[in-house]
């Protein structure tokens, strides 16, 4: 792998290919895959008690990257670029203010942004990155689910295989695993606080789901 | 169900995030116009199906989406060992 990283000055200003912004501004409405469900709304009307809170953090930018995890250069590129290293070690994540990093695999991992700046992000990133590394704007792919409250536990154990508890999931531990019939990349963002990054064509399918699985504790919408 | 170790996720996880992609350490023939039908037919088709020890290839599809092996005893069901890819194992039929 690493014989792929070694690339003449020209080559590497090739790789810079031409990016689109798929945001071409605030002007227009961008719809979550969550629209139709109008949580809004759900949020005003709803229960404001209830063992499990809902938010979904929509419209972020998603990116995904692949690069060497032994090439330093490319490691630091990075964090010039996000002001955070890439978490090296498997099943962690690591955050920076408003960006986080998912680790996905050896190999690749899960960048989000806000939504406005990921082709700000994403133009740095073809300025910075030395030799040989994919960058994937996947945000039309996939929505986030926030989940959080005293029972948010019970849920995610109806729902996912993965050992969820304290000892084996700390806070910051990512782990992409089965959710329900579909997939989801899990992370433990505070004692009782998780985030689903599922996938846009199954987000109402988990959305009818988690409505279900928690229907029992009480569902508390929040926009 | 297998408790499965994955190398790469370095902890255990539950079979049903795995997928078995059959035997491991089946190298293509470096010069496929030279085969003959025979050996070609056997490279494609013909896999070992041992009663015991038997080194199998597996992704893990649901979570890192890296592929390992994996030996296993298809007798007794029991993992002797996972590996990664290119590395050999260290648990061998006599």
């Amino acid at each position: 792998m690493s014989d792929l990283n070694v690339m003449t000055p020209e080559e590497s200003a090739a790789t810079k290919a031409a990016v689109m912004n798929q945001v071409p501004g605030p002007e227009i409405q961008g719809q979550s895959p969550l629209h139709h469900a109008d949580l809004e709304s759900l949020a005003q009307k709803g229960p404001k008690t209830g063992g499990v809170h809902l938010r979904e953090l929509k419209l972020l930018g998603h990116l995904t990257l692949r690069c060497n995890a032994e090439n330093a250069e490319q490691l630091a590129a990075v964090e010039r670029v996000l002001g955070v290293a890439l978490p090296l070690q498997p099943l962690t994540s690591a955050e920076n203010g408003a960006y986080s990093i998912r680790w996905m695999s050896p190999d690749e991992w899960l960048i989000l942004v806000p939504g406005m700046e990921t082709f700000d992000i994403e133009t740095k990133f073809r300025d910075e990155m030395p030799g040989h590394y994919s960058l994937v704007n996947s945000s039309g792919g996939s929505t986030v689910l926030e989940l959080s409250g005293a029972n948010v536990l019970e849920v995610l154990k109806k729902s996912t295989p993965v050992d969820l508890h304290p000892k084996a999931f700390p806070v910051g531990k990512v782990v992409s695993t089965l959710f329900a019939k579909s997939g989801a990349v899990i992370r433990r963002s505070g004692e009782q606080r998780y985030e689903l990054v599922i996938r846009r064509s199954f987000a109402d399918y988990i959305w009818l789901w988690l409505q279900d699985a928690s229907r029992e504790y009480g569902l508390v919408i929040e926009a | 169900m297998l408790h499965i170790y994955c190398p790469h996720c370095a902890e255990y996880r539950e079979e049903e995030e795995f997928h078995c992609a059959g035997q491991a350490h089946i190298a293509r023939p470096l010069d496929p116009e030279a085969c003959s039908d025979q050996e070609w037919g056997e490279y494609l088709f013909f896999r070992k199906n041992p009663r015991g020890l038997h080194h199998e290839l597996w992704v893990h599809a649901a979570g890192c989406r890296k592929f390992f092996n994996m030996t296993r005893d298809t007798q007794t069901y029991e993992i002797k060992e996972v590996y990664k890819i290119g590395e050999q194992p260290s648990v061998v039929a006599e």
